[in-house]
This record gives structure tokens, C-alpha cells and sequence, in this order.
């Protein structure tokens, strides 16, 4: 169970043969992620970790039929190995890369629209369903099973927060992480949709950045819709200047618009609690679940 | 990365966009040469990549050879918002019937590039938005579909025109999506875009902001951001060329931490135990050693600066690695401020044993790691 990936997931590796790509690929395999090929242009016919390897995504499908593929390929070529998924019928693409120009992630997420596919980054840890399937980059020890979902924007901020719910005994459904650029593939709302059908999650936990109004329009949904699961809140950078960017490329507070302030407000109105500092989120996730 | 007025001019004349006839000029005697072939009256416009730059005194009238050199020359002494005049861009000053918006920009919503006009113009869009909302008219450009003739056309008409001038503004705003997608820009905008008295279209403003992260495809602005000139200051730069990402804020305590997320969580965390961070500063993803270092000779060149914290949580990062890089950097700086640290993850016990054995304390929780220097930034007053 959890959401988009599970024990069944068998997923290609794109960029395999790079320092990262096989780096995690290793670790993916020792967790018992189901990788069945890795695709480098040039690189056709050898073995990382035992995998074999394969110049294109059409061959590796042709011989393995994946349904998920994580990309480490760089961001110049990055696009270029996300709609080569997409053409193969991949369904689900994490995309590790960080630094994709925007213009081309818009490319990538008007492609995975038309081929009904999900996307998941670019500039993401990706996605762990604890001890069945980890397709990222997340410290898997931290995590074990369990009923919370988590969906975030940020990478090590998401670490922070699961290795204190984990101490807690609150144990995860789906960790998932949106990607820390200005255009993804998911939003907060689509996430919350899929926690809301899941049977094991019981609790959502939504990790917000300033930057842009997803936040906001996650609140929004969750009042009007009456959302059944409880939200606990975090949101990063209250000490955030306008008009910089803050690590991540969709960081950044515009004029008045994106700031933390705005957003905590947003979650507020909708009932949603949010935590003041990250091992907050803990406590305040125990009190409504009552455990 | 900004670009300037007169870089973002020059590309929109080069694809048939109407600009008002003006050079540049970095110093009083070019701008008389540049004044005596253009017709009076002039606007003398400071070349900085600020907002606000009118309101500021950036842009001054000159009505004759003599005028225009001399308030060329009062600019070019000028700083405005911090930032110095280096050079000015002198052009004529047309005769304005209205003055209208039209820009292209993101929106992440929709993952998609929107086209945004309204009647009005000159000022902010944000303003125009909250005084006229009804005005601002906003049309999604779909990637495949660009802004196709009969689009642009649509807006014209939304925005009050017909016949003859419709077909020209609806040319003017293809061309300026053109611009958009050819230079990668995340923001691209022509405010005002004037009617002149005569019914033509001219864009006497222009301002356009390349995505960072697609300078790659643009090396000549890459160039000029890294070697000649830029909004950034000396750290800032210093910062993205090491592939760091540094913000100064007006604190007393450094920074550094891996994640922006638990960078701006760790600022956050030490404004809430009372103390005032001096920066935000990111390493990144697996830093070695060598960015580590970088990373402190960055922040410690801030004289602000009275202790250190260093927040990392290894996921990609190894501990080791950081803990050598401090040790290294520490003599390399000769660090001689107090500094906590906060590790923990991949290789954990190596990195504790390597800085502990330097005789430096590892804490294992941020919050407990934040209250701590927040404490001893207290002392030391």
C-alpha cells in the first residue's frame, strides 16, 4: 500500500553509469527496490550492480517492461531522458536532477499530461514506501512503516522530520517528495488526493517552503473539501528576504507574494495545525493521532 | 539573472520589436556624442538592476547636447539602491498617447508559461492588479502551441485595439514570446509599452530575467554575470561559482547547512530561541571537502559574523567528508571564532570521532544545536 510505488514497482535507472546513478542504485537494490535495467546512451550491454545495462529506454523495456523510471541523468540531458520515458510508456518518472531549466520542465510536464504519467521532481529525494520499494536518494534507515504520509519540498528538511516521527513510533506510509523547483510534477493537492484514497495512510504531514502558492491552494482545498485525514503543517523560511532565492530554485518570496507568513496564515484558516519548528511536528502528529 | 534595460532592448530591436532610437554611453563624453545624433528631447536612463530605479532619480529629461552630458555625468556618480551607475542609456523620449503592459512569466500552478496584458500600464503589475484587477488580462501558453498569431491578435483586442494597430501590437507580443523562449526567460516584460501620439507601438521599457539554471545555453550573459558585471555581491558570486547558495541577512550568527529546506528551517530555529542569523548558505548534495571550505571562507567574510553553526544531516552528504573539510578549512581560514555543529547520517561515527578528536563538539539535535549558539553568541557580548 501507500501511494504510487510499492513492492511491485520494477523501475529502470537512467544515467546508471554515473557516480550517483550507480551510488543509488546499490543502495535501491540492498533496500529491495525491484530495479530491472539501467539505461546510458553508449554504454549498452554491461552490468552495474548486476543490472544489466541498455543504450535506450526502448530496449530496456522491450526485454524487462518497467513501469517506473528514476533519472540521474544531468540536467542538460535531463529532458531529453524524461520524454524518452514518457515515449516508452513508463508511467511513473522520479527526477532526481537538479537545475533543469524551467522551460524545459514545462516540456516534461505538458508531455506526462498528454501520456496520462506521473512526474515526480525534477530536483527531489523522490519517493520511499518503507520496506517495499524506495525509488530516491532518502536515507532509507530512517523510515519505517506505518500510517503517516508525507509530502515535502524539500530534501534534508524531509529527512529531519521522518527520523523524529520514526523516534516517535510514527511510522510512514509513502514519504514523498515534490521537488524543490518552481514547476513539478505533483502538487500538495495532488498529493493529499492520493493520501485521502489510501487505506493505510491516517495522518498527512505537508513540508512547505516559501515560494509560490501551493501552500495556499493546498489549504484552500483542504477547507473546502472538508478533508477527511488530519494535516500537520511545517512550513521553511520565515527568515526569508524578498527577492532571494533560497537554495532551491523555486525558493523565493516575489513582492509580497510566496512568503512563509502566508502561508502558515493559509494553513491556519483551514484548521490544518502547523508546527513552529521541525521536531514540533511529532508532537503535534501524536496528539491527533492519540498515540 | 537580470538583464539590463539596454541588453534587454537591443534583443527585442533584433527581432523587429519597435525601441525607442538610443546607445549607451559609460561615460559624460560619450553620452554628448550619443546626444548630438538623436533628436531632442532625451531620457538619460541609469543602467542598474534594481526596481523602483524612476522613483530613485534614475531616469532624467534632457532637452539639449549640454543637458544630456550633464545629467549623464550626475548618474554616473550615482548609486541607487546601493547599486552604482556604470553606464546610462540615453534614447529619445516619445510622445506618449498610452502606456500599456504586456510580459510573459510562469505560472507554477499550471506548469505552464502565461502571457499577462492590461491597458494599463507604467506601473507595477502587481499594483495594476490590485487597483484595476479587471484589466489584467492572463491567457496560458501551452508548450506545443506557443503564442500562436490569432492569440496574440485576441489580446490586442481585449486590451482596446482594432484593425491595423490590432495586427501590429498582436506581431509585437508574438515576437516578444519569441524572445522569451529563445533567451529562457522566466520573466520577460515590456512596461510600458507606449502608444505614441501617432498610433505606433514602442516598448520604452524592457526588462527580462533569464532562468539561472538555463545559462548553460546562454554563455555570453553567463560571461558577463561571472567575469564583468552583475546584481550580485562579491560572496553572493563567489558562492554560485562554487556551486553554493548564499544569502546575507543582517545577523550575527553563520550558517552553513546542507538543503535549503533545512537551511531556512535551521534560520528559522534560531530567530524562534531568540538569536539572528547572519546568512543563508547551502551546501548542497554529497559536498566534498573542498566545498565545505569555500563555504566558510564565504561566510566568515562576513565581519558580522561572531559564531558559527553547521547544520548537516547526511543524506547524500557523508559526515566524514564534512568533518574533514572543516578541519581543513579551519586551517586553511584560520578559523578562530566558536562554531557548533550538528551531524548526523551516512558515516556518522567517523565524522563525530574526526572533529572530536580536533577537540570540536558534535551535537546530534538541531534544536538543541540552534539554542546552544544562540547561547553562546549571548556570552560573548
Amino acid at each position: 500500500m501507500g501511494i504510487i510505488v510499492n513492492r511491485k514497482t520494477r523501475a529502470i535507472v537512467q544515467g546508471i553509469t554515473g557516480t550517483q546513478g550507480s551510488f543509488h542504485t546499490k543502495l535501491m537494490l540492498d533496500y529491495g527496490t525491484k530495479i530491472v535495467a539501467g539505461v546510458t546512451p553508449g554504454k549498452g550491454g554491461t552490468q552495474i550492480h548486476g543490472v544489466p545495462v541498455y543504450d535506450t529506454v526502448e530496449e530496456a523495456q522491450e526485454k524487462h517492461s518497467a513501469d517506473a523510471s528514476i533519472i540521474f541523468v544531468p540536467a542538460p540531458f535531463a529532458a531529453d531522458a524524461a520524454l524518452e520515458a514518457l515515449d516508452n510508456k513508463i508511467k511513473t518518472v522520479v527526477i532526481i536532477t537538479e537545475h533543469i531549466p524551467i522551460k524545459d520542465a514545462i516540456t516534461i510536464m505538458d508531455c506526462a499530461k498528454q501520456a496520462k504519467a506521473t512526474i515526480i521532481g525534477p530536483n527531489t529525494p523522490g519517493i520511499i514506501t518503507p520496506k517495499e520499494c524506495k525509488l530516491g536518494i532518502m536515507p532509507a534507515q530512517i523510515f519505517k512503516p506505518g500510517t503517516v504520509g508525507i509530502v515535502s519540498r524539500s530534501g534534508t528538511l524531509t529527512y529531519e522530520i521522518a527520523a523524529s516521527l520514526t523516534r516517535k513510533n510514527l511510522g510512514q506510509s509513502t514519504c514523498l517528495g515534490l521537488g524543490g523547483d518552481p514547476i513539478t510534477g505533483l502538487n500538495f493537492i495532488d498529493a493529499l488526493k492520493m493520501f485521502e484514497k489510501d487505506r493505510q495512510t491516517e495522518a498527512v504531514v505537508l513540508i512547505g517552503e516559501i515560494g509560490g502558492n501551493l501552500e495556499e491552494l493546498a489549504a484552500e482545498y483542504i477547507a473546502k473539501k472538508n478533508y477527511s485525514k488530519p494535516v500537520v503543517a511545517f512550513v521553511a523560511g520565515r527568515s526569508a528576504p524578498p527577492g532571494k532565492r533560497m537554495g532551491h530554485a523555486g525558493a523565493i518570496v516575489t513582492g509580497k507574494a510566496g512568503t512563509a507568513e502566508s502561508k502558515i496564515e493559509a494553513f491556519k484558516s483551514a484548521g490544518v495545525k502547523v508546527a513552529e519548528k521541525p521536531g514540533d511536528v511529532a508532537e503535534l502528529l501524536g496528539k491527533l493521532l492519540r498515540v | 539573472m537580470k538583464l539590463f534595460e539596454y541588453e534587454a532592448k537591443k534583443i527585442l530591436a533584433g527581432y523587429g520589436i519597435p525601441t525607442p532610437r538610443g546607445e549607451l554611453a559609460a561615460n559624460s563624453k560619450q553620452a554628448r556624442e550619443i546626444a548630438s545624433k538623436l533628436k531632442f528631447p532625451l531620457a538619460v536612463k541609469a543602467q542598474v538592476l534594481v526596481a523602483g530605479r524612476g522613483k530613485a532619480g534614475g531616469i532624467v529629461f534632457a532637452n539639449s547636447v549640454e543637458e544630456a552630458e550633464e545629467v549623464a555625468g550626475k548618474l554616473l556618480g550615482m548609486q541607487i539602491k546601493g547599486m552604482p551607475v556604470k553606464s546610462v542609456w540615453i534614447e529619445e523620449k516619445l510622445n506618449v498617447k498610452r502606456e500599456i503592459y504586456f510580459g510573459i512569466t510562469i505560472d507554477r500552478f499550471k506548469r505552464s508559461y502565461v502571457a499577462v496584458a492590461s491597458a494599463f500600464g507604467g506601473m507595477e503589475i502587481e499594483e495594476v492588479a490590485q487597483r484595476k484587477p479587471e484589466s489584467v488580462i492572463k491567457i496560458l501558453l501551452s508548450p506545443q502551441q506557443g503564442l500562436r498569431p490569432y492569440k496574440a491578435r485576441q489580446i490586442a483586442r481585449r486590451i482596446g485595439y482594432a484593425g491595423d494597430q490590432l495586427v501590429a501590437l498582436g506581431r509585437i507580443f508574438e515576437r516578444l514570446h519569441s524572445v522569451c523562449v529563445d533567451y529562457d526567460a522566466e520573466l520577460i516584460e515590456m512596461n510600458p509599452l507606449v502608444e505614441t501620439l501617432d498610433g505606433k507601438f514602442v516598448a520604452a521599457d524592457a526588462r527580462i530575467i533569464i532562468d539561472d539554471n538555463a545559462l548553460f545555453r546562454h554563455p555570453e550573459f553567463k560571461k558577463r554575470l561571472f567575469e564583468e558585471e552583475s546584481e550580485l555581491s562579491p560572496q553572493e558570486l563567489e558562492a554560485l561559482k562554487s556551486d553554493l547558495a548564499y544569502v546575507k541577512l543582517d545577523g550575527n550568527i553563520g550558517v552553513i547547512g546542507n538543503g535549503a529546506g533545512l537551511v531556512m528551517a535551521t534560520l528559522d530555529t534560531i530567530r524562534y530561541f531568540g538569536g539572528k542569523p547572519a546568512n543563508f548558505l547551502d551546501v548542497g548534495g554529497g559536498a566534498p571537502s573542498d566545498k565545505i571550505a569555500a563555504a566558510l571562507r564565504i561566510v566568515l567574510s562576513d565581519p558580522n559574523v561572531e559564531v558559527l553553526f553547521i547544520n548537516i544531516l547526511g543524506g547524500i552528504t557523508r559526515c566524514d567528508e564534512v568533518a574533514r573539510g572543516i578541519l581543513e578549512a579551519k586551517k586553511a581560514v584560520g578559523l578562530a571564532k566558536p562554531m557548533v555543529i550538528r551531524l548526523v547520517g551516512t558515516n556518522e561515527e567517523e565524522g563525530k570521532r574526526i572533529l572530536t578528536e580536533a577537540g570540536i563538539h558534535v551535537l546530534e539535535s538541531m534544536e538543541e544545536a540552534a539554542k546552544r549558539v544562540v547561547e553562546i553568541q549571548r556570552q560573548k557580548r
